[in-house]
């Protein structure tokens, strides 16, 4: 369920970015005013425990397959919704830095995805309804396993929207969200047992800890309200600003067409397009997207001109040799590309080798 | 279990390299942060359907790799381990989009060769039959995306994982400080790394004498694995309060002070205004399409 960086683009990055880190300053400054200093270690050794729980695994009785407890849950129900996002938060950033899962541009959207969603909707609205007040085992059940479902599917739905809305992936959005769904339905409900288990073991064991929990300062109608409207707020700026830069992405119409429209256009179009548009390519912020734009009103015309030649492999050729001034896409080109590809790889290689030597002579 | 203690050396091992003492590593955190995130950026805004632009970034990771003395194959290794990943997403790209965007001549090709005097090469080429098979390779829009993504994906974590191997968790939180993260959320970062070694300990003890006392190899079952982890969760409960009142007795008074000098000098800037004016150039003109271009001429 943790992103990568190399499948969204940076909109959507940004946005989400300046929306967990909306999110991160609004819990630090709610623990800070309502701190009782003891909380501090509290949340830390609490995130290293989610750490070393993490790496006990059981079988699951059906599948035989292996399982683990989540986090998200657990945390907002023995915490409270706000020290338990800051603590998924630093868990999320250990394993993005030192595991490489997530990536840094992706933590915004992955903070977002696993943190928000259980400490801010599922737990205050699901479970603390169900079982906050009168923690039974059959409340605490039902309240884990429909709040730890919900959250992963809400995250998981997430995941599919950031996915599509940066247009790397090629996968379209009803297939990914038929193949992300039922996969964290199965993931929910074997979180949502494990965090029902544990939970019903502490209540056994030490009551004291989830009373304590469920007593402290709720999450009223006014707080929730007000960090939704500042996540709408973040988000409007922040993806409006960057929308700005980048107007269009790769999944709309535009792409469409590109696609319908064929092989031979699509050279064509590229060629004449690159020509054309060189100055503002190289002066954009991000070139690519600019490109998508108006790429688009090219494409029509090329499509006309292409039109009158046929279309066919013969013209190309004879296409290519005409429209030679830049051959951006054409084999020879390519063959070029290659060579130079190559040479950069191998001149950057170098360039480490002889860093290296340099020193251990130094 | 194996994969428990795995895990723990892992990160006992980049903590190792990040104590490093080359230039790279006393240099300011925020230089390296700031250059760190500038990096992914700007290699995450390439086009979808770029490869060749990507090729000139390799030029940092390797750099830094090089200068701080980094072991290249551990690396290496990281990042294969985390490959699959992005390979099952990306490799429903050359599933979806099958227009074809790019011709590699394979003539072209071969007569490039010829004109630069290649001949043995031919003669290989003619043994094995390949100069029969003339015309051009089609390359869909979705393998080029497939490829475009492997590279985004090395690059980035490549990057990610040179800057703790470089800085280490404890500068980089404070370099986030500096850059104004709020200071909870420093202090949480720094506690859960600093228990993280603690607990994975404690953990890894009580699978393993579970394991010592039972027939059965397997994970063990839920009914099992609850009080199991309750235990745990009771442990660190109270562990949180004994470290509590450790941090009282020393004067603790809600706020957690670091002293580390960090001071931003000449080398700080040039290294990341260097950097980012490198990553601009790399990201605006495609050197290596420009360099092949240029020596095709000169042959």
């Amino acid at each position: 369920m943790h992103m990568a960086d190399a499948l969204i683009s940076p909109a959507v990055g940004g946005t989400m970015w300046a929306v967990s880190a909306g999110l991160i300053g609004h819990c630090s400054k709610k623990v800070k005013n309502e701190m009782d200093d003891q909380k501090i270690p509290l949340m830390g050794v609490m995130g290293a425990f989610i750490f070393a729980a993490q790496m006990i695994n059981f079988t699951i009785p059906v599948t035989g397959s292996s399982g683990h407890l989540g986090g998200g849950m657990i945390l907002s129900i023995l915490l409270g919704p706000h020290i338990a996002f800051l603590t998924m938060a630093s868990v999320l950033t250990v394993q993005a830095l030192f595991f490489a899962d997530g990536g840094l541009l992706a933590l915004g959207c992955n903070i977002f995805n696993l943190g928000f969603f259980p400490c801010f909707i599922a737990y205050p609205l699901i479970y603390k309804r169900i079982a906050g007040k009168n923690p039974t085992r059959k409340n605490i059940l039902t309240g884990a396993l429909i709040a730890a479902i919900a959250g992963l599917q809400m995250g998981a739905f997430a995941v599919v929207m950031e996915t599509v809305l940066s247009g790397v992936s090629e996968l379209p959005f009803r297939t990914f969200l038929l193949l992300m769904q039922p996969i964290h339905l199965a993931i929910g409900t074997v979180e949502g047992l494990t965090t029902a288990a544990v939970v019903f073991f502490i209540w056994r064991a030490r009551p004291e800890i989830l009373n304590a929990a469920a007593s402290s300062a709720p999450i009223g109608g006014i707080s929730i309200r007000s960090v939704l409207t500042g996540i709408a707020v973040a988000t409007l700026i922040t993806g409006g600003t960057l929308s700005w830069f980048a107007s269009s992405n790769p999944d709309g119409l535009e792409w469409a067409m590109f696609k319908t429209a064929g092989v031979e256009e699509l050279e064509t179009s590229h060629n004449l397009h690159l020509s054309l548009s060189e100055v503002q390519k190289k002066t954009a912020f991000l070139p690519d997207y600019g490109f998508q734009s108006d790429g688009s009103e090219l494409l029509l015309n090329e499509k006309e001109n292409s039109e009158e030649y046929g279309g066919t492999a013969a013209t190309t050729e004879a296409k290519k040799h005409e429209a030679s001034s830049w051959p951006s896409i054409d084999s020879g080109t390519s063959v070029s590309g290659l060579i130079g590809g190559l040479l950069t790889l191998t001149l950057a290689v170098a360039i480490g080798f002889i860093l290296r030597y340099k020193k251990s002579n130094v | 279990m194996a994969n428990l203690q795995n895990n723990l050396f892992d990160i006992f091992y980049m903590d190792t390299l990040a104590s490093g003492e080359t230039w790279l590593h006393r240099l300011d955190p925020r230089a390296k942060v700031l250059t760190t995130l500038i990096f992914v950026g700007t290699v995450v805004s390439c086009g979808k359907y770029e490869i060749s632009m990507l090729i000139p970034f390799t030029l940092y990771p390797v750099a830094i790799v090089a200068l701080a003395n980094l072991p290249v194959l551990y690396i290496i290794k990281k990042m294969t381990l985390l490959m699959p990943f992005a390979f099952f997403i990306g490799i429903f790209n050359p599933i979806m989009d099958r227009a074809v965007i790019l011709k590699i001549d394979l003539t072209d090709i071969f007569v490039w060769m010829d004109s630069i005097g290649l001949n043995n090469l031919m003669g290989l080429i003619d043994i094995i039959g390949l100069k029969g098979i003339v015309g051009t390779i089609d390359v869909s829009g979705g393998w080029i995306s497939f490829f475009s993504i492997m590279m985004r994906f090395c690059l980035t974590v490549g990057a990610a994982l040179i800057l703790i191997c470089t800085t280490g968790f404890d500068s980089v939180c404070m370099a986030l400080q500096k850059f104004g993260v709020p200071s909870p959320f420093i202090a949480q970062l720094m506690f859960l790394y600093r228990y993280m070694f603690v607990l994975i300990d404690e953990a890894s003890r009580m699978v393993r004498a579970r394991a010592l006392r039972t027939f059965d190899t397997g994970h063990m079952k839920l009914d099992l694995f609850a009080p199991m982890i309750g235990q745990l969760l009771l442990r660190t409960l109270d562990r949180a309060q004994r470290i509590h009142l450790a941090m009282c007795c020393r004067g603790f008074d809600g706020h957690i002070h670091m002293v580390r000098k960090m001071d931003l000098g000449m080398s700080e800037i040039l290294f990341t205004i260097g950097w980012f004016f490198a990553f601009v150039i790399f990201r605006m003109y495609n050197i290596p399409i420009g360099l092949g271009k240029f020596l095709s001429e000169i042959l």
